[in-house]
């Protein structure tokens, strides 16, 4: 029972990964080839991983579940604004590397996202 | 007219390895929000659902397809590079503003119809997205350019 419930899950996770790696690399193409640069930026915020996680937890656990994970993707995309700002000033300002301006802010975006969960956990 | 275009032809300024990678990212990613959920609850992880990890392969990519531009043609282009990579950022900035829209969409919708819910977030997202890049650009030409 335990080999069957261990076999599901990692079907459960190779199914979140292709699924994942689809629509990211397919919002990510049209990201490519649309142009200008700051019209196709819209695309590095696109709902690729939310549509296959929120597709699975519909499917897996039912809409109460997917509720109250979009109610939190609220707060997530909020600091991926903030995120988003803080590159595109960083590589401006200090002339800092994609890799290393993208990489360095993802503690602005942790910071923020929990920041904002406390702060609605405290308001709740 | 639309100052929009489509550009089939920045394709072939990919190499393969790099669709590799963002598949492979964006297949992580979504198994990563998976684990934080089974394991913090569907809360914590539905702050995961906005995770940066793509923008940080897209910014990279499109740093180096213009340095490998500006390098076929003899310039240096690291300026340039991180010009372009900063300018998906803002753009990403605004999709974010997108992305809020698609969440609050769907939370209101899904308990009443799952495949409504998916169709009218995902509009919502395309619709404020646009709406937000086409609202900061109407007003940095009356603002005009900066000094």
């Amino acid at each position: 029972m335990v080999e069957a419930l261990e076999k599901d899950e990692m079907t459960e996770y190779v199914v979140r990964f292709f699924l994942g790696g689809l629509i990211v690399s397919a919002f990510a193409t049209l990201g490519d080839v649309l142009r200008p640069k700051s019209f196709a930026g819209l695309f590095g915020a696109a709902p690729s991983v939310a549509l296959a996680t929120l597709g699975i937890a519909v499917h897996q656990h039912g809409a109460g579940y997917a509720a109250v994970q979009s109610r939190t993707m609220m707060l997530g995309a909020t600091a991926l604004a903030l995120y988003s700002v803080v590159v595109c000033q960083l590589m401006l300002r200090t002339r800092l590397r994609a890799l290393a301006a993208t990489l360095l802010s993802l503690v602005v975006w942790l910071i923020a996202s929990f920041g904002l969960l406390f702060l609605a956990g405290a308001v709740a | 007219m639309t100052p929009i275009r489509f550009s089939p032809s920045s394709l072939r300024a990919g190499r393969w390895y790099e669709y590799v990678i963002r598949f492979v990212l964006g297949g992580a990613a979504t198994v990563f929000t998976g684990l934080v959920s089974s394991r913090f609850g569907a809360a914590t992880g539905g702050l995961f659902l906005a995770i940066p990890a793509i923008f940080c392969a897209s910014a990279t990519l499109i740093e180096n397809h213009e340095m490998r531009r500006k390098h076929e043609a003899g310039l240096a282009g690291k300026r340039r590079g991180q010009a372009a990579a900063a300018l998906d950022g803002a753009g990403a900035s605004l999709g974010a503003i997108g992305l809020f829209a698609f969440a609050a969409v769907f939370f209101v919708l899904v308990e009443n119809g799952i495949s409504a819910a998916f169709v009218a977030a995902s509009l919502a997202w395309a619709i404020v997205s646009v709406a937000a890049w086409y609202g900061r650009r109407k007003w940095r030409s009356v603002r005009g350019p900066r000094r």
